[in-house]
């Protein structure tokens, strides 16, 4: 099953890297990396399958990160939101040089 | 599992892939972010599914527990906080540019990851076909995974820890109303 798993894994990695190009809305944006990250997940576990619990141990670790990223991230959301009055991100070029 | 992969098994396993790699797509494709959330949920259930029958019951309950959960709920808490109006007005795909751009990034990342997945594994690392299910067998769930994450990766672990405190902190500074007078 792991060339079953690095499939359905690639496919999933790159519908969300097409979110992350093609959307605009940024707490959509944010969740497309989320995707992402499940997609590296899955690579994770398949191969823990072949090579040894430690894959698990990565994907442990990868959702904490994943859930330290949400927090900060949509506080930052939040924190636009508050200023611009919009999460669409063609308006939100503060760093544009 | 020693033999053949039973087809009970082959086709549950590319069921629940299809239905995550569909809903996924539904998701990308969704001008509501409510909708949108919803169905990246349905691809998480569906990916923990496939971390069960990978033996890897335990990380398909933390997937559950954690992504399904907690994770998504918090992004419902944030879309309902911010009132973003009609899904009409912040339709919200980039122009062609960005969407050509995009699905030459696709391909090209399918291209690499499929030239990836036709290589074979080196065999001397690789365990015996079925040992991650004795183990399981033998440990339960839970065992084979808390072992190498309290000795081998202790510190990964304890680092963990203060990203998380980072993260509190951050979140409760950037979510803070800030006061003009300063």
């Amino acid at each position: 099953m792991l060339a079953e798993s690095l499939f359905f894994s690639a496919v999933l990695f790159t519908i969300g890297v097409i979110g992350v190009l093609t959307r605009r809305n940024a707490i959509i944006l944010f969740m497309c990396v989320e995707l992402m990250l499940n997609a590296v997940n899955l690579t994770f576990v398949g191969f823990s399958r072949v090579y040894g619990a430690g894959g698990q141990v990565f994907v442990f670790l990868v959702m904490t990160v994943a859930a330290a990223e949400a927090a900060v991230g949509l506080a930052i959301i939040i924190a636009l939101f508050r200023h611009r009055h919009t999460v669409d991100l063609q308006n939100i070029n503060l760093l544009k040089g | 599992m020693p033999g053949p992969t039973p087809l009970f098994y082959t086709f549950h396993f590319y069921l629940f892939g299809l239905i995550a790699v569909a809903s996924a797509l539904v998701f990308v494709t969704r001008k509501s972010p409510v909708a949108a959330a919803m169905w990246l949920v349905v691809t998480m259930f569906s990916l923990a599914a496939l971390y069960v029958m990978l033996d890897a019951q335990f990380i398909g309950a933390i997937q559950v527990l954690v992504y399904a959960g907690a994770i998504m709920v918090v992004f419902l808490f944030v879309i309902m906080l911010l009132n973003l109006g009609e899904p009409s007005q912040i339709a919200d795909a980039r122009g062609l540019g960005w969407k050509l751009a995009a699905g030459a990034v696709g391909l090209g990342l399918l291209a690499e990851i499929f030239a990836l997945v036709r290589g074979t594994v080196a065999q001397p690392f690789s365990l015996p076909e079925g040992y991650a299910a004795q183990q399981v067998a033998a440990q339960g769930a839970i065992s084979p995974i808390a072992g190498p994450l309290f000795h081998q990766y202790l510190l990964a672990f304890e680092i963990t820890s203060m990203v998380l405190l980072t993260a509190i902190v951050g979140a409760v500074v950037l979510g803070k109303r800030r006061t003009d007078a300063r």
